[in-house]
């Protein structure tokens, strides 16, 4: 039973396969990206998509010669978007996790990632669970550090999930928060801004082994690999090491 | 176009026939959407009540004859209903937050505002208040002026009148609409999961990002919107048969009344 109703379905993708073999013909490749992520993807002051995520975007697209429309999606919707053929890759900044890699293929990494809890200067907060009794926490819905939290310390703290890291920036500013739990490199970009200016990475860094990559639909291995071999590119020419070099002064693949 | 549609549709057909996996995930959220639905609930109960009593005043002051008293509910009733909900959210919430004065008001600041639940309610209440104040308004003026008349004839005062005739009359004509406003909020109290609130839909956009089962999620949120629509359908059916009896009285057996009472042309539409 299971066996049919699966060459059924197998049947039917090959079907729509080769009616949608003109299409992918036409090499233009739509790429999604968040816009609420700074440094690596915001709205510029102009309207367009930029930052680290969009820069690498557009040099891997420069490499495998291809025709490359940026567009932006909130944050979790941009998995199921995908999946709609809305777009056909995601560079914003995700992380490989399990849950997401029996849904999507992961290329080759970018850049790797820490989480660090961020509070107020003043404040004795640390990732100690006995600290972390009662106090409000945020991070952004749909990201491991929102299910860092969720796992970790949904039990004994109060976890908010916020729509967009600027969001959680913002309640944390207004003293809602007692810690933000964020991925480090872009709670790093935002203590160099005036809002974000009282607040410093409290305890340890919490290395979870975490590689960005960019997304794709499983079935899309071709563009998958045609991803690879142009960061793999950008790598050793040298255009990575310029892009890392505008937004931090240190190395993050 | 249609390749598309079949292939999404045999991926999904696919993601169904594998192994056990979106059951123990239904199983896993489930409660939780359900702790949601509490939650919905009561934001759009205590919306809905606070909101009626708030456009009590409002609709006599709408109505009032002095010009500061109905131009200042003119400017709320303008100001909330022709702004989106999600705005005025976001301006009670992220809002409020931005002014460093509030945040030193002591319990106000830590229980109240600083919370997204009364943050909530607040920005409903408010946006609630505003439809229902301008229902009143149109009951008011629609009390039969007959009936006035015959308070007047009783002696009654000005505050009388208001207390035992217009205001109770008024209620019972926007009774309906009333309902339908209260539906129309709990559609509405999905923008609560935008200011981390976990509703029924802040639970559901939760489930959805840890198993990405979104179509499945989404269908299921709706039911669950569909059968609290169907709970206050329900709600406001019995308050219309209690608090409007004289328009549900027909279902009385008409043959036993007075003869004298009764209405051959009554009877015939019983039939």
């Amino acid at each position: 039973m299971r066996g049919s109703k699966k060459f059924l379905s197998a049947a039917l993708i090959l079907a729509s396969a080769s009616l949608l073999a003109p299409n992918a013909m036409a090499d233009k490749i739509r790429i999604a990206t968040e816009g609420a992520y700074a440094p690596f993807n915001f709205i510029d002051s102009s309207g367009q998509p930029g930052g680290f995520d969009v820069d690498i975007a557009l040099a891997l697209c420069e490499k495998m010669q291809a025709e490359c429309e940026i567009v932006t999606q909130d944050w979790d919707g941009i998995i199921p978007a995908l999946r709609a053929r809305r777009y056909d890759a995601i560079i914003a900044s995700m992380s490989i996790t399990e849950e997401r890699e029996r849904v999507v293929a992961f290329t080759d990494p970018y850049y790797s990632n820490v989480l660090a809890l961020v509070a107020a200067q003043g404040s004795d907060l640390t990732l100690d669970p006995e600290a972390l009794k009662g106090k409000n926490l945020g991070a952004q819905r749909a990201t491991i550090a929102g299910q860092y939290l969720e796992d970790q310390f949904g039990k004994i703290a109060n976890i908010r999930l916020y729509d967009t890291q600027d969001n959680a920036y913002l309640d944390l500013a207004a003293g809602r928060l007692d810690g933000l739990l964020s991925d480090k490199l872009p709670a790093y970009d935002w203590m160099q801004t005036e809002a974000g200016a009282n607040f410093a990475f409290k305890g340890e860094d919490i290395d979870i082994d975490d590689k960005v990559a960019i997304a794709v639909r499983q079935q899309d291995q071709a563009l998958k690999e045609r991803f690879n071999a142009a960061i793999q590119a950008i790598r050793e020419d040298g255009t990575y090491a310029e892009i890392n070099a505008k937004y931090f002064p240190f190395d993050i693949y | 176009m249609l390749g598309e549609w079949i292939l999404a549709l045999s991926e999904w057909l696919l993601t169904l026939t594998q192994g056990q996996e979106p059951w123990d995930a239904y199983a896993r959220y489930l409660p939780r959407l359900m702790d949601g639905v509490w939650v919905t609930l009561q934001l759009v109960i205590l919306s809905g009540i606070a909101g009626f009593l708030l456009a009590i005043p409002l609709a006599l002051m709408r109505i009032a004859r002095s010009p500061g008293l109905w131009m200042l509910a003119y400017a709320y009733i303008f100001f909330f209903r022709g702004t989106p909900l999600l705005v005025q959210i976001f301006l009670v919430y992220y809002g409020l937050s931005q002014f460093e004065s509030l945040r030193n008001l002591g319990w106000l600041w830590t229980d109240v505002l600083s919370q997204p639940y009364w943050c909530a309610i607040i920005a409903f209440t408010l946006n609630t208040s505003a439809y229902i104040a301008e229902l009143f308004r149109g009951a008011i003026q629609a009390v039969p002026v007959g009936e006035l008349e015959a308070a007047q004839a009783l002696g009654m005062s000005r505050r009388q009148q208001y207390q035992s005739v217009v205001l109770p009359r008024a209620f019972g004509i926007i009774l309906p609409a009333y309902g339908n406003e209260v539906i129309l909020m709990l559609k509405g109290s999905a923008l609560a999961s935008t200011i981390t609130l976990m509703d029924l839909m802040g639970a559901t956009r939760g489930a959805i990002a840890r198993t990405y089962l979104s179509l499945e999620f989404f269908l299921l949120a709706g039911l669950l919107y569909l059968l609290m629509t169907a709970l206050l359908i329900g709600a406001f059916r019995l308050l219309e048969r209690v608090y409007n009896a004289h328009q549900h009285a027909t279902h009385l057996s008409v043959k036993k009344l007075d003869a004298q009472l009764r209405d051959e042309h009554l009877e015939q539409q019983v039939k």
